[in-house]
């Protein structure tokens, strides 16, 4: 190769190469497990250039340890709201500037308003996606213990001779003592967000008298116990129990579930997208955000992970199946009956988890 | 300014043809075969542990790190504040819910050693009395687990023993039961886990204590008339007692802090402090509570294991 080429080529390989390295943009987005359209990530790369390091959680408490030991490197995260709540407490966030986001006028003001409860004027969270927590029920084995009582009722669960009947077949509830105490105390009748000592101890002593027919508290294998007919009742998220549906109907095992939000109420989260005070990729940060705010980026979201969207831009890009499920997108006067749960004090949180002990190891 | 350095590098300088004479009279070689295990557990193990009790003596705040510092200073005023919070100790004794955690993971610990030591040592006895040719075929079929991850293989003792599992419909079928057997979430389920995982570790100790044995000291008890079964316990068993210790030690200890099997297999009702832990980081927020926990755990384990190594150590001299 003649030498004067050799040097343009070499010239042009560094331009090339620098041109790379100044697009070469990136945004570490972590968010919880089978929780996007993987299109969605793929499309926003295409279109503004930014790669996505994308990395999941299944806990809300594995997403606040990290936060709280600082310097994760994260740009965005997804906690739910009584979590953002303390946390926004602890100094992780920065303010979101909504000037940035030329696509927040899409989300519905009524769930903007109810978000209001964990954050002040939603000065550090965007929406990204809200569930009930609700029954899963295998349909024909509960119709067989119980026959044609209706099964959108809290009783299966908190009534001991209701719960008796269904013991042998299974009755799952998830490990979380915020959210199940909270439901107990909505079902007796009590402010879900008491932190009265009697209060909770009421709560106790309904989980503790029902607690003989319960076979596991559990958060993440309840999926595919109730899809496998290995459990017939499960408290759980809603977006779960209906992927166990999906499951088992693919299996073909005859398995048939069912998601019922029970007529007692039951609490609402909001899974929140929020940018940590110390993000390394502010600016890509937001244009991810704002992507995500895009009507058919949110439609894709819910119609993928079965969980609903506060949208209005994503609602005439619905599946039908996912827009006309009471269990994802419910009746308003469903809806009027939801409680969300606040952020308790560490006082009260040492003394839930106790209580939660003693109802799941009976002492 | 310059005196100052100047000083400080002779004296540094000094301190330094002290420590190299040591090192020559120390041996560089066995210094440097020692330093690098050394500076492992140092960096890997002793530096962890300080930062965990750091932490146990701070108290909880909503701030990143999630507790206060044990030092804060202020050059102005010329004032250092040392805080040393022993309450999260007291509180363990406080409340019995804690002494019953660690009583209890010492109970499903020592239950599954023994049973380990059990099955274990028939196992490690026909290694150690079989063909050389075959010997290795069977230390290698010990090992052959290994290649598989350990949370693979938890979550294939979930399939065997869950309600409708494997074990359950080979029972059903056969006709020995027609209800199945709850066996998945049970302590039941617990110890099974244990002393599958664990087993390696106790075979290998004993097969290595085993194998060294001399067989004519059996002959020997045999021609002045004991039976078998006496000269196992008189002669055998004595021999493989560093053996048996060991295993013990590789299975007792790693089984009280257990915190994946009796998640997966145990019930919600298995109380360990494995559990107790993740708790009071996860639920409670309280990593200064977690981390007294954490250091409580290690002091149960450490006293025992030295007060064994120092009886030991009496019997050598002896």
């Amino acid at each position: 190769m003649n030498p004067k080429k050799l040097g343009l080529a070499v010239v042009l390989a560094a331009s090339v190469s620098t041109t790379v390295m100044a697009e070469e943009q990136v945004v570490n987005f972590y968010n919880w497990s089978d929780y996007i359209s993987p299109e969605i990530l793929e499309n926003f790369t295409k279109d503004t250039g930014i790669k996505v390091n994308y990395d999941v959680y299944d806990s809300n408490e594995v997403l606040e340890a990290k936060l709280m030991s600082g310097g994760t490197g994260y740009d965005v995260v997804v906690p739910t709201g009584s979590f953002l709540e303390r946390q926004v407490q602890a100094g992780i966030y920065s303010e979101i500037d909504h000037s940035k986001l030329s696509n927040y006028g899409n989300l519905d003001p009524v769930m903007i308003e109810k978000i209001t409860r964990h954050d002040a004027g939603n000065k550090h969270n965007v929406p990204y996606a809200w569930g009930t927590i609700g029954i899963g029920y295998n349909i024909d084995m509960v119709k067989e213990r119980l026959g044609d009582m209706p099964v959108d009722t809290l009783d299966l669960v908190f009534k001991p001779e209701v719960a008796a009947k269904l013991k042998d077949c299974g009755i799952t509830l998830l490990d979380s003592p915020a959210e199940i105490v909270s439901i107990a105390l909505n079902y007796l009748g009590l402010d879900p967000n008491s932190e009265n000592k009697a209060d909770l101890k009421k709560a106790e002593t309904l989980l503790k008298s029902v607690r003989e027919n319960y076979r596991k508290f559990d958060s993440s294998a309840y999926i595919s116990d109730l899809a496998n007919g290995d459990s017939c009742v499960a408290v759980g998220y809603n977006g779960d129990v209906l992927q166990a549906q999906g499951r088992a109907e693919e299996a073909g095992q005859g398995v048939n579930i069912g998601y019922a939000i029970p007529k007692e109420g039951t609490m609402v989260w909001f899974d929140l997208l929020a940018i940590p005070a110390d993000a390394p990729h502010k600016d890509a940060a937001y244009k991810l955000v704002d992507y995500i705010l895009r009507g058919d980026s949110a439609a894709s979201i819910s119609n993928y992970a079965y969980y609903a969207v506060a949208n209005k831009a994503a609602e005439p890009m619905l599946l039908e199946e996912v827009s006309n499920n009471p269990g994802i997108y419910p009746s308003d006067e469903v809806k009027a009956n939801l409680f969300t749960q606040n952020a308790h004090t560490a006082k009260f949180d040492r003394l839930l988890t106790r209580a939660w002990t003693g109802i799941k190891t009976g002492r | 300014m310059s005196t100052q350095t100047g000083s400080a590098w002779v004296e540094g300088s000094g301190s330094r043809l002290a420590k190299y004479n040591i090192f020559k009279r120390l041996n560089w070689g066995r210094f440097s075969v020692i330093a690098v295990p050394m500076l492992w557990l140092a960096v890997f193990f002793f530096i962890p542990f300080l930062v965990v009790f750091k932490i146990s003596l701070s108290e909880t705040a909503i701030a990143v790190p999630p507790y206060t510092a044990l030092l804060d200073w202020n050059l102005d005023e010329a004032f250092i504040n040392l805080k040393l919070n022993l309450g999260n100790y007291l509180f363990l004794f406080e409340d019995s819910f804690y002494i019953d955690a660690y009583l209890s993971s010492i109970k499903i610990a020592a239950i599954s050693t023994v049973l380990t030591l059990l099955i274990a040592f028939p196992i490690a006895y026909m290694i150690a009395r079989s063909k050389p040719t075959t010997r290795a075929l069977l230390l290698s079929l010990v090992i052959l687990p290994f290649w598989t991850s350990f949370l693979l293989r938890v979550y294939a003792w979930m399939g065997f023993l869950k309600k409708n599992g494997l074990i359950n419909e080979f029972l059903l079928s056969t006709g020995i039961i027609d209800q199945p057997l709850i066996m998945l979430q049970t302590d039941f389920a617990v110890y099974v886990g244990i002393v599958y995982t664990y087993l390696p570790f106790m075979v290998l100790p004993l097969y290595s204590a085993l194998e060294k044995m001399d067989l004519t000291l059996l002959e020997a008890a045999e021609d002045l008339g004991s039976r078998p079964a006496t000269s196992f316990f008189l002669i055998t068993v004595p021999m493989a007692m560093p053996g048996i210790i060991a295993g013990c030690m590789l299975v007792f200890i790693p089984a009280v802090g257990e915190f994946v099997i009796p998640a997966l297999l145990g019930g919600s009702d298995t109380l360990m402090i494995g559990r107790v832990l993740w708790d009071e980081f996860f639920l409670n927020r309280d990593w200064p509570m977690a981390s007294a926990v954490a250091v409580v755990m290690l002091i149960v384990l450490v006293l025992p294991i030295m007060m064994i190594r120092n009886s030991q150590g009496k019997e050598e001299a002896v």
